[in-house]
């Protein structure tokens, strides 16, 4: 396998002296879309070639949703860290939270009690369903049926219930801690949890009968915005992106954290439910509806399991805060958020913040499959074939990412080298 | 209260200026069948011109500044501006951040705060009636 093959055609075909082209003017058009657009739910530039309704290039603009938060990290304590990471981005606060918490908890050594490696399973599991459900409503809305729009966030609302009532928040929840949770699901609690989840059990028959058995989803999806197995493992993507193009790559089955190590957690792919894999953006849909099958499965089976004991390795807030003070050393905390895998890396110099903080976001590297991805479609399929990532702008938007130039986003060498080690290192693993 | 001078629905145009997408989200969940402002004909529209009413989410990054004033000057008198969550009401969580050219009334006219992080659907509709209120006095005045 080649990486070569993924950039841009034109570049493939010129030697590495010969002088750019220049394009023909008279019958490609240049289309600037965003940052503040009615189909774009977050700050973003594309600009895009056209030729007639055909995309024939593609470059993006990121750093509008740049706020700095690594560096806010390094001036302040762990656990007001831990609130500071919830706002990386508002759909999946429990992924950062429990991210930095793995993290800082791997340099402390702290050991997390069985029942809180439980709890956070379950409430990343909630996050999950609500996600992909939120997606389903902005793919819908993309799509122009805004009345399925409408009928996914009605369902949606039942997880908020849920969280809300065992956190205390619907949309931040606040409910991490460093060494473990900070509010235990009660008794009298379950019964809703339960409740909750055969209300999408039945849900969940609807949202299928109309996205994957209605023909007009159908024939907009299928065949539109295929990422090949191949470009897929190349530029990194990860998450149900993917999976969707048949990459059986899932940090809940691959390095289980959390309580995923005893359940049976597998990668879904589209072979699954379809047969075959296309990597286009119905497959993607297939993916995410399939996970939230899934995620009922586990909620139910951590509930069934679950121990009892304590929820917190160190309850005195204080006292936590002394014992992080002195620790040195660096840590890594990687987990499958909706989107992809996340990682934290965390240093510590045995000072009272952070001495280093780098949060990579899923969307960091579902961003580069736009290209071959968008590429030969057209116009009207953009916005689709975009939400199809489940892109999220403020996860990825801490550091400046690209310089607004196609080529070098495309061709960048350094991006290229890792992709390549990371493709031989897949290539090893999967035996091929 | 009486509606003598604006005597339609207001329509809504949402900017996000670097929000974490928390207020974005409840902005959409008050549009959808559990809160449905949609019934009293309030929607979200594509494009300043046809706005009434603008909520900003986010703390203004120095990014999104000039492209938030551009929008304000694009949206029609008698307009409200509403912000939505703590983040662009004082800087929130991100206070200290060397990427702000906010919050957001440093960088255009604000009549409405709704805070929280995120504020409840339930808070965005109350700010949202407060704006209407607000715009039948710009009304009256002239």
């Amino acid at each position: 396998m080649n990486p070569d093959k993924v950039i841009e055609k034109k570049d493939r075909e010129r030697k590495p002296d010969e002088p750019v082209k220049k394009k023909r003017k008279s019958n490609s058009y240049s289309l600037s879309i965003g940052p503040i657009h009615p189909a774009l739910k977050e700050p973003i530039r594309f600009d895009l070639q056209i030729e007639g309704e055909k995309v024939v290039k593609v470059d993006f603009e990121l750093s509008q949703v740049h706020r700095g938060i690594e560096w806010i990290g390094t001036r302040r304590n762990p656990v007001q860290i831990l609130y500071l990471a919830e706002r990386i981005c508002g759909i999946c606060n429990i992924c950062h939270s429990t991210c930095f918490c793995i993290a800082v908890e791997n340099i402390a050594n702290i050991e997390v009690p069985a029942r809180a490696h439980y709890l956070r399973t379950i409430h990343a599991e909630l996050e999950r369903i609500h996600s992909h459900i939120l997606w389903a409503g902005v793919a819908a809305h993309e799509l122009g049926f805004d009345s399925v729009m409408h009928y996914t966030w009605k369902i949606r609302e039942k997880v908020l219930d849920v969280m809300e009532a065992l956190t205390g928040n619907r949309i931040t929840k606040g409910i991490m801690m460093i060494g473990g949770v900070r509010r235990d699901i009660n008794e009298k609690q379950v019964p809703m949890v339960k409740e909750a989840l055969e209300y999408y059990k039945k849900g969940f028959g609807k949202l299928e009968s109309i996205f994957l058995k209605d023909p007009v989803i159908k024939s907009r999806t299928v065949g539109t915005g295929i990422l090949s197995r191949h470009d897929g493992l190349a530029l990194c993507a990860v998450g149900p992106t993917a999976r969707a193009s048949g990459i059986k790559k899932d940090v809940r089955q691959d390095e289980p954290y959390a309580a995923y190590s005893d359940l049976d957690v597998k990668a879904i792919t589209p072979k699954d439910f379809l047969g075959e894999v296309k990597g286009d953006v119905f497959d993607r849909i297939v993916v995410r509806l399939l996970e939230v099958k899934q995620s009922i499965e586990i909620i139910e089976e951590c509930l069934k399991q679950m121990p009892k004991g304590k929820i917190l390795h160190e309850e005195k807030i204080p006292k936590l805060l002394a014992e992080l003070r002195n620790i040195e050393g660096d840590g890594i905390g990687r987990l499958e958020a909706p989107r992809g895998e996340v990682i934290h890396y965390v240093k510590m110099v045995g000072k009272e913040a952070p001495y280093s903080w780098k949060v990579r976001a899923p969307t960091y590297n579902n961003l580069l499959p736009w290209g071959p991805m968008l590429m030969g479609e057209q116009v009207a399929d953009v916005p689709i074939i975009a939400a199809s990532t489940d892109p999220c702008m403020s996860c990825t938007n801490r550091a400046v990412v690209a310089d607004g130039n196609s080529e070098k986003i495309l061709d960048n060498e350094a991006m290229r080298r890792l992709s390549v080690e990371k493709t031989n290192a897949l290539k090893r693993r999967l035996g091929r | 209260m009486s509606l003598k001078d604006l005597n339609r629905s207001l329509w809504v145009f949402h900017v996000n200026s670097g929000s974490c997408n928390g207020c974005d989200i409840e902005i959409v969940a008050s549009l959808t069948p559990r809160y449905d402002i949609e019934r009293f004909g309030m929607k979200l529209v594509g494009t300043p011109r046809h706005a009434d009413v603008l909520l900003v989410t986010g703390p203004v990054t120095r990014d999104m500044e000039k492209k938030l004033k551009r929008v304000f000057e694009q949206t029609p008198d008698p307009k409200v501006v509403m912000v939505i969550g703590n983040c662009g009401s004082t800087g929130g969580v991100f206070y200290e951040s060397y990427n702000l050219a906010g919050p957001v009334d440093q960088v255009i006219p604000v009549d409405v705060y709704v805070t929280g992080c995120p504020p409840r659907p339930e808070a965005i509709i109350e700010g949202v009636v407060k704006a209407w209120t607000k715009i039948e006095k710009q009304g009256e005045k002239k």
